[in-house]
């Protein structure tokens, strides 16, 4: 039989180099997962993202039918076109799942996400916090003499965006909820 | 009528109805409840194993050999883990099992009990599905949801935790035709406009070739049937995954060899210049690709899988059927007849005769010559003594010895050929040859084993010896981890770090230590008569045929080449493989 010459180092990729056949651009998605409100539901669906490699920018969790035990999981998650097909998928085939939305692609979308945050400050600071809060519709949750608590919702943006402005007027903690979100009604 | 009946009872009535004959299992504190009443009742043999990891491969072997699922017993914590290698190849090759584990009561469960593991935790990413069982009430609902879960859509392994209070305590048992399944109802039925577009190409289709994996083992006998009026129909070409063989009989005139890492000249290269491409119930695995951006450059694909995540994963398909493999080739073979069973006549003729030139390279070619063995040679000789017998099932460890097995020895029906092919698993040979066995008790079932693969699970030597179970053992030995030495001869400047095996026992005295029959051949001359011996022998053997120790396995795709850039023997391996590819495994 003939031997294949083989130059050495002609291999130029891994096999594992799998994305060669696919578009590269990175894409950000928001994906509404209803599943069985169980025991170990939520590992499961981390499990999955951590196990094969995926990204979660954000993920929120609660249930929605108590009667029928659903939980809606919103997760916010960025990847090449096809390991967002893929995550859909491996999604779908998870036991408890009853069905998987991509809201990106499936039409218009409303996107809240909540968050408190404490700014702490006196004089022209406090009262600076305040008037933005208002531009931006913040609420005063909670109040001491020397900090504010506000309460914002908005896009994820909004809430960025006002975050940035509290900083340097005294914010000494925040907490987000992640984003919710549903499809706007036809 | 409601019957109330102890946890225990329960997993042993919910046994037998869904039809469970065997259970391969292995006590412990946590299901001393269930082995007592497996203990007054005859329906169901329980399988005495030496390790749980050999419970779950034989269940492997028998779920393989019979299209049934395999059921497990085993004990809260260490019986749980050492389940899990078993539950991870299951999962790989998409064997239904379902396992059963003890755990300790719930109200001990956190408290770092004796023999307490976090085995939902554990096994989560290696099944399918798992539950804990927390109530007696739940118990029998969701062991006949374990078995729809099991078998339904793509199979593979699930697991039940019971806690042992619950295994004590009283509750109502569910049966199977009122118990609650869940939601869990993969899609079966292919999409019909793109069955129709993929009958249309395959009207045309100049250069075809059928690419088959165990999805097709999976869907049944009737899948094989079908998938073998459409290859004879048509008359183009089939070759299959190390997963799928006996899907398509190796005799059949259409048959091109197993294709991948270590496939056969012709399959490897007609994958690579084919212009359709139709996968029925195969995954592009990185064995079968090679290197993705050259994995067959011209052709049209077709991809028909049960498993949504399976389309698309590795290489982009043109024609995704999401659907069962019987389901789908039914429809196609309907249409494709309705529309006059055409072919492109003239297209085949010409891709068969470059076909025809590809296989007169005979890649397969060995010597025999000299005093010594050579393996190749050994699973030859294997062939010929015993491919006439239709009751021959082959199992085989991992390494050289599984890939030589898939090359020299033909499978002509499905379920014959129990092999871990996603896992690698060594060690998973001898369990599951067991379970075939005890699933056919009058067949020839041989395990081809390489010596290291089969001292992993060594101990089942016992369990064989115990229910009289005359497995064959054919160990090539070589006294080397031969994959590994091939890999280290090709990669590693022929440093052969720790790829031998060093204080091998005899294996004739190891056998009969065991109350089993031992054979040792190192003669060419002598080996037809000892293989006759071994088949001869009503008992347990174990053959250990001492082959040529530097024997490489051919043809090889060096790690990040494509189909196209074979290596046929020694003369073309130096420098075969580049830095890239070294990254590779």
């Amino acid at each position: 039989m003939a031997p294949l010459k083989i130059k050495k180092g002609s291999s130029k990729h891994s096999a594992y180099n799998l994305r060669s056949n696919f578009s590269d651009v990175q894409e950000r998605h928001t994906l509404t997962v209803m599943v069985d409100n169980e025991a170990g539901v939520l590992a499961r669906v981390i499990g999955l993202f951590s196990g094969r490699g995926y990204n979660i920018d954000s993920l929120t969790v609660a249930e929605v039918d108590h009667e029928g035990h659903l939980s809606r999981i919103t997760i916010v998650t960025t990847g090449t076109p096809q390991v967002i097909e893929q995550i859909k998928a491996q999604l779908g085939r998870l036991v408890p799942v009853h069905d998987v939305h991509d809201l990106t692609v499936e039409g218009a979308t409303v996107e809240r996400e909540l968050a408190l945050m404490r700014v702490e400050g006196t004089g022209e600071k406090r009262v600076e916090a305040l008037r933005l809060a208002d531009i931006f519709r913040a609420n005063v949750v909670d109040s001491t003499l020397d900090s504010f608590t506000f309460q914002i919702t908005g896009t994820q943006e909004k809430v960025d965006a006002f975050a940035d402005l509290m900083r340097p007027l005294g914010m000494t903690d925040i907490a987000r909820t992640g984003v919710a979100a549903l499809s706007r009604a036809s | 009528m409601t019957r109330q009946m102890t946890g225990a009872k329960m997993v042993v009535q919910a046994l037998k109805d869904q039809g469970v004959d065997t259970v391969f299992g292995y006590p412990g504190g946590a299901v001393l409840p269930i082995y007592d009443e497996i203990f007054q009742q005859n329906a169901i043999r329980h399988i005495l194993v030496r390790h749980e990891q050999g419970a779950v491969h034989m269940a492997e072997g028998y779920a393989r050999s019979t299209g049934k699922p395999g059921v497990v017993l085993v004990t809260s914590g260490p019986g749980a883990t050492n389940a899990v290698t078993g539950l991870t190849d299951a999962l790989m090759d998409s064997i239904p099992l379902v396992v059963l584990t003890g755990q300790v009561p719930t109200f001990m469960i956190g408290s770092d009990a004796f023999q307490e593991a976090d085995t939902v935790g554990i096994t989560r990413p290696c099944t399918k599905h798992n539950w804990l069982v927390k109530e007696t009430d739940q118990l029998s609902g969701t062991i006949h949801e374990a078995f729809h879960v099991a078998t339904k859509g793509r199979p593979g392994p699930v697991l039940i935790d019971i806690p042992k209070d619950v295994q004590f305590a009283n509750g109502t048992y569910t049966p199977p035709a009122k118990a609650d399944l869940g939601h869990y109802q993969p899609r079966v039925k292919g999409d019909p406009e793109t069955i129709a577009a993929l009958v249309e190409a395959l009207e045309t289709a100049e250069r075809p070739i059928f690419y088959t994996g165990g999805g097709v083992i999976n869907s049944g006998t009737r899948a094989s049937e079908l998938l073998r009026e459409l290859v004879d129909a048509t008359g183009m070409p089939i070759t299959s995954t190390l997963m799928g063989l006996g899907a398509y009989p190796a005799s059949g005139k259409h048959w091109l060899g197993m294709l991948g890492m270590h496939g056969l000249y012709e399959a490897n290269l007609a994958m690579h210049d084919c212009d359709l491409m139709i996968n029925i119930g195969a995954r592009f695995d990185d064995r079968i690709t090679g290197r993705i951006d050259a994995f067959s450059p011209k052709s049209t694909k077709a991809h028909i899988d049960i498993d949504p995540s399976s389309i698309n994963k590795v290489i982009k398909t043109d024609l995704p059927i999401v659907g069962d493999v019987t389901h789908v080739l039914e429809e196609m073979l309907k249409l494709w007849k309705q529309r006059g069973s055409k072919v492109n006549r003239e297209g085949l003729q010409k891709w068969w005769a470059r076909i025809e030139e590809w296989k007169a390279v005979d890649c397969l070619k060995f010597k025999q010559t000299g005093p010594t063995i050579k393996p190749q040679h050994a699973l030859a000789r294997l062939e010929a003594l015993t491919k006439d017998r239709k009751d021959r099932f082959i199992c085989t460890e991992v390494g050289q010895h599984q890939m030589w097995a898939a090359q020299y020895m033909g499978f002509e029906d499905p379920n014959h050929w129990m092999t871990s092919g996603g896992l690698g698993t060594m060690g998973y040979g001898f369990p599951a040859s067991i379970g075939v066995q005890i699933a056919h008790p009058d067949a020839l079932v041989i395990n081809v084993a390489g010596e290291a693969s089969w001292l992993m699970n060594m101990q089942e030597l016992g369990t064989a010896a115990q229910y009289r179970l005359p497995v064959k053992q054919f160990i090539l030995n070589n006294e080397r981890l031969g994959m590994v030495r091939q890999w280290q001869e090709l990669l590693h400047g022929e440093r052969y770090s720790h790829s031998w095996s060093d204080a091998l026992p005899d294996f004739v005295k190891l056998a009969e230590a065991f109350g089993a029959k031992g054979i040792q051949c190192s003669d060419p001359a002598d080996l037809d008569d000892a293989i006759m011996e071994m088949i001869n022998y009503e008992g347990p053997v174990v053959f250990d045929c001492l082959v040529e120790k530097h024997e490489n396995c051919f043809p090889m795709i060096p790690s990040g080449e494509p189909h196209n850039k074979m290596l046929l023997g020694e003369a073309s391996t130096k420098d075969a493989i580049g830095t890239k590819g070294a990254v590779l495994v």
